[in-house]
This record gives C-alpha cells, structure tokens and sequence, in this order.
C-alpha cells in the first residue's frame, strides 16, 4: 500500500537523472542524423521505424495497459490514410487539418466500435476484431467514393510542399515530420501511463472485477484506451498515405499491419512503454534487410521471419526484451 | 426471386455449413481441452488441402482415396504442434497464447508461399464430378459429398467423445486437468490427441474439398474466420454447438449473398457473431 500511494504522488520528472540524460542524448543524436548525410535508404529505415514504433505504441495502450487484445488495428490506420488523401483530392484540404479529420474519425468509429464489443473479453473481443479489420478491407474494397480497389493515387504537387505535405526531392523533412509525431505520440504515452487514468487501466486488465468494486467503469475505461489507442493509430495512417502517395485497400487495411504492430509489441515488450521503441528499432531494420536480400520476389522472407521470432519470444520470453533490463532502471528511481 | 432460386441458396448453404462445422468443431476440441484458440487453423486447413493437391499431383492419388493419408498427416502435424509450440505456453497469459498461435499461422502460410508460390491450383478431373438434378435444384456431386463426409466425420467425433473410454478421459481433462490427473489420466498425451484429433478432422474437411476448391496459400483465412466465429457462436468447447452454428453460417453466408449483395458475406457473417455473443456471451451451448 505504501508504495503503491509512493508511486502515485511521484512526480513525471522524478525519473533517474541518468536515464533523463540518456534519452536527451538519443532525442538530440535523432534530430541532428539527417545533417550527418545519411543516404536515402537510411532515412527510409529511420521514418520506417518511427512510424512502425508509433503504431505499435497505439496498440501498447490498448492491448498493455487494458488488456484487450486487437487483432484488427489495421482499420484505424486506414482510416487515417483514407482521411488525408480523400479530404486532399476531394476538397483540396491540407493534411496538416485531415489528420485531425482523420484522428475524428478514428475516434468516433473507436466509439462506435468499443460500445458493443468491449463487452466482451478474451478471445471473443480478439475475434470479434480481426473480423472488423477484414470488414473495412472488404467494405473499401467495394466503396466506389474512395476509388473501390485501385485505391487513391494522390496528385502531385510540382514541387516539394509543406501544405501540401509533400517532398519529391528529399526524404529530410518527411524525417522530421515522423521524428515530431514520433516524439509527440511516445511522450503522450508516457504520460498516460503514470497519470490515473494509466492506473486505472492497468487495474482494469489486473483484475476486472477488483477494479470494478473500486468504482472503476471497466467498460468505459476500456473503450477509452480504445479511442486514445485508434487517435495514436490514424495519424500514422496520415502521414503513410503523404510518405507514399498511392494507398489502397490491400495496401492500408493490410492485415499484415494489424500483425506487425502486435509482433513489435509482444517482442520489446508488452505494457511498458519502451517496449515499441525496442521492438520497431530491433524488427524494422530485420525486416528491410531481409526484403533487400532474401525476399522481393513473393517469397515472403520477411513474414517468415516474424512468425518464428512471435513465437520463439512467446515461448522462452514473454515479457519481451525489454524484460533482460533491470527494471528500476528505466520506470522510476530505485526505491529508497 | 423465385422459391426454387431460395431454395438453392438454402441447400447450398446447408452443404457449406456442415463443412465450416466440421472445422469449428476440430477447434472447439482443442479450446475446450486447454482453452487455446488455435489461430493456425486457417493454416492447417490449407496444409491438409495442399497435401491433397500433392498426393494427387506427385503421386495420381485422387483425393478421395487419400483422405487417410492426408488424416494421418494432420495429425501428425497436430501431435507436433503440440510438442513443439503448445506445451510450453499452456501456462502462460492469454494474450501470449494468442501470440504464439498467431505467429504459428504467419509461419506456416509464408513458408507455404516459399515453396509453392501464391499461386491458384486446383485438382484436375477427379473421380467427383457433375452434379445431380433434384427438382429444380442443382447439387454439385463434390460439394454433396464433401458435406456428407464431413457430417459423418461431425458425427463420429461425437461418438468417439462421448461413448468411448479415449473420449471420456478427454471430457474429463477438459472439465478438470488436475482432478483428472490424480485419476490417472496424463493431461499431455490428452492435450497431444487432442490436437491429433482436432488436425485430423481439418484434414477431413480439406481432403473432401481439395475435390473442388481452389488450392492456394490464403484459402485457409475465410474458413478460419467462419470457422472462430463457429466455435464463439455455438460456444467455447461445445462440440454439438458447432453443427448448429455451421450450419446458421452456411445458411447467413448463401442467403445474405443471395438478398443482399454477395460481395459483404463476411459482414453478415459477422454481424451475426456480434449479436449472439454480445446477447448470449456463452454462445449457444457453451459452458464458459
């Protein structure tokens, strides 16, 4: 009891000074990379892994800290991607306001999704999702308004543009932009995890029924984490669709994005909040390189590479790497 | 609309539906057994179909007579799936469970489209072929007879789980591992013919619908969605559940293709999960 008031009345800054220092280092190392020179490919590596450690954190919160398990979280970034490029060719609204749209919509379809299917728990919400995240391909697939199969082609703007939010001639500011969300979205998280309403999340996937007789509303603080997790997700969607500028239903609403997300997850490290960052640094680069040697011609290297890394880490690890750090050193200070 | 075009869309559901209820009855033995969903069945199913597809290929088997081959395969294939990925996680959390099944599934389809390429195959000329006028509806002879197995293959399964001695001890793990334990009964070597069993009735379904289905590496997802959405609706290890819940997604799947649009089965389907288990979480006949 005792320590669980400690860590309430903990302040966010009270981390250990070192790991504070580290990861200031790390932040100003990120933003002065692209001066260095790097060339493309590494870029392309870098936005890669920012993006695919944002998403997975969006799942982090819905599946770490509530315990929900969703297999379809594809959706949201399509949505999000959908948003953008729609608003875009449609309206011609910059994409800095359609991610907002796009964040909306997510957000209400999180709503609309939540109310029923919250209720349920364990394996039925897990089907229940993966059953939603083919629907939207499916539906998308079919929905002549957002180009039905052949998707979205983006017009291009001649040159490199900020309200439009497009680069032709250099992968830098599409780095910058990822960096931002990137930073952005992690710092939210953490937040999240050492406000109440963290707490109260993680109450609620302990324990349920102990939650509850403490007033906690599960089913409204699960279909919070939902919305928190689908708003997280869409803006990912966003700035893919501007990264590429050709999306498609085969391409967003992939249920290969839905696995990768829970993959890079499971493997850093499920319910904490470092676990993304490890997982997309350590699996994103495994991924590309593998395309580049061994796979390119259907041959799917890279998705056999996952399923045998999911389940060697479910099998002899769990918790994720994250679990061969000591664990006082990155949550809080040690304990006095 | 006529009655007679209904009443098609009626038989030809009624035919898909025992085959989706043979599936999900295959994984409703195994969650019952040890509470995990297999999220690989999808796969397996698409195994025991290849497996058709080569015995036939490499060998001129037709895939009529290769069933027990394919059958012994699967549940060769299950016994190993056991040993080698399930027994360890028996403990573990449930989000690990799903994990590690999931990424049994990914392993398995991506290592089926190394070696045999996404391509389309299907069996050419096997010995079911044609199909029979009843009145005024067309019944293709595979399909007839693939449901016709299956529905014998659903009721054995029953029998063999509920009459005999193997049967017994498995109701028996699955009600309580421990208890069972104590009286003799080894849970692993359950768990093992659990799965072998589970397999081998994929590997029915797959080898009856090698004889007309289109052979590739993602077939196995549709089943496998209809076949979760099967096992939720008839209820969590209830193997008599599942027929009746195969047999109402059969009967959604061709009737809302048919009134509706064809091209949103899966959302009918789907809808149907969510008002049976939002209202009746336990599903049909379930007992969790």
């Amino acid at each position: 009891m005792d320590k669980l008031i400690a860590a309430k009345s903990e302040p966010l800054w009270n981390t250990n000074n070192k790991v504070i220092s580290i990861i200031g280092g790390l932040v100003v190392l990120l933003f002065a990379l692209p001066l260095v020179g790097l060339n493309s490919f590494y870029l392309h590596l870098f936005i890669m892994i920012f993006m695919h450690a944002v998403m997975a954190q969006s799942w982090n919160v819905i599946a770490g800290f509530s315990g929900q398990i969703s297999l379809g979280h594809g959706a949201f970034f399509g949505i999000g991607a959908y948003a953008t490029s729609f608003f875009y060719m449609e309206y011609g609204i910059t994409p800095w306001v359609s991610i907002l749209f796009g964040m909306f919509i997510s957000g209400v379809f999180a709503v609309l999704i939540g109310i029923p299917m919250l209720r349920l728990s364990g394996h039925y919400f897990a089907i229940a999702t993966l059953l939603i995240g083919i629907s939207f391909q499916v539906v998308f697939q079919r929905w002549d308004l957002v180009g039905a199969a052949s998707g979205l082609w983006v017009t291009m703007t001649p040159e490199d543009s900020w309200i439009a939010l497009q680069f032709h001639s250099s992968k830098v500011p599409y780095y910058y932009i990822f960096l931002f969300f990137f930073l952005i979205s992690f710092f939210a998280v953490w937040v999240l995890s050492r406000s109440k309403l963290g707490y109260r999340l993680r109450a609620v996937r302990d324990d349920p029924q102990a939650a509850s007789s403490l007033c906690i509303n599960v089913a409204n603080y699960k279909i919070i984490a939902y919305v928190i997790s689908a708003m997280i997700m869409a803006p990912m969607g966003s700035l893919f669709a501007q990264y590429i500028l050709i999306i498609d239903p085969d391409r967003v609403f992939n249920i290969e994005i839905s696995i990768i997300v829970l993959l890079i997850t499971v493997l850093g490290g499920i319910g904490n909040v470092w676990g993304p960052i490890i997982g997309a640094s350590i699996l994103i680069p495994i991924s590309e390189y593998s395309r580049i040697y061994l796979g390119g011609t259907g041959g799917a290297v890279d998705l056999i590479l996952y399923g045998l890394i999911l389940m060697i880490i479910c099998v002899f690890r769990p918790n994720g790497l994250i679990s061969f750090i000591p664990k006082n050193i990155l949550e809080r200070k040690k304990q006095r | 609309m006529t009655s007679e075009i209904i009443l098609q869309a009626i038989v030809t559901g009624l035919m898909m539906g025992l085959i989706y209820a043979l599936i999900a009855a295959g994984l409703s033995l195994i969650f019952g057994l040890m509470e995990i969903v297999n999220f690989a069945h999808g796969e397996h199913l698409m195994l025991s179909m290849f497996s058709s597809f080569w015995l036939w290929s490499l060998f001129g088997l037709d895939p009529l007579f290769s069933i027990p081959i394919t059958i012994l395969l699967m549940a060769f294939c299950g016994v190993l799936t056991h040993y080698f990925l399930i027994r360890y996680i028996l403990k573990a959390k449930m989000l690990i469970q799903i994990c590690a099944t999931f990424g049994l599934s990914i392993f398995i389809r991506s290592i089926a489209q190394l070696l045999w390429t996404p391509d389309f195959r299907n069996v050419d000329k096997p010995l079911l072929e044609g199909r029979i006028e009843l009145g005024s509806v067309f019944i293709g002879q595979p399909q007839l007879y693939a449901s016709l197995v299956c529905l014998v293959a659903f009721i054995g399964l029953y029998l063999f789980v509920t009459k005999t001695e193997t049967g017994l001890a498995l109701q028996a793990t699955a009600q309580d591992r421990h208890a069972a334990e104590v009286l003799g009964i080894p849970s692993n070597k359950m768990f093992a013919i659990g799965w072998a069993i589970g397999l081998g009735c994929v590997g029915v379904a797959g080898g009856m619908m090698a004889n007309y289905f289109f052979i590739f590496t993602d077939v196995g997802i549709n089943f496998a969605l209809f076949a979760f959405v099967a096992v939720a609706l008839g209820g969590f290890g209830s193997i008599i559940g599942c027929l009746y819940a195969g047999i109402i997604i059969g009967l959604v799947e061709s009737l809302g293709g048919l009134l509706i649009d064809p091209s949103f089965k899966l959302l009918y389907v789907f809808v149907i999960y969510l008002l049976v288990v939002i209202y009746k979480p336990q599903g049909l006949f379930g007992r969790y």
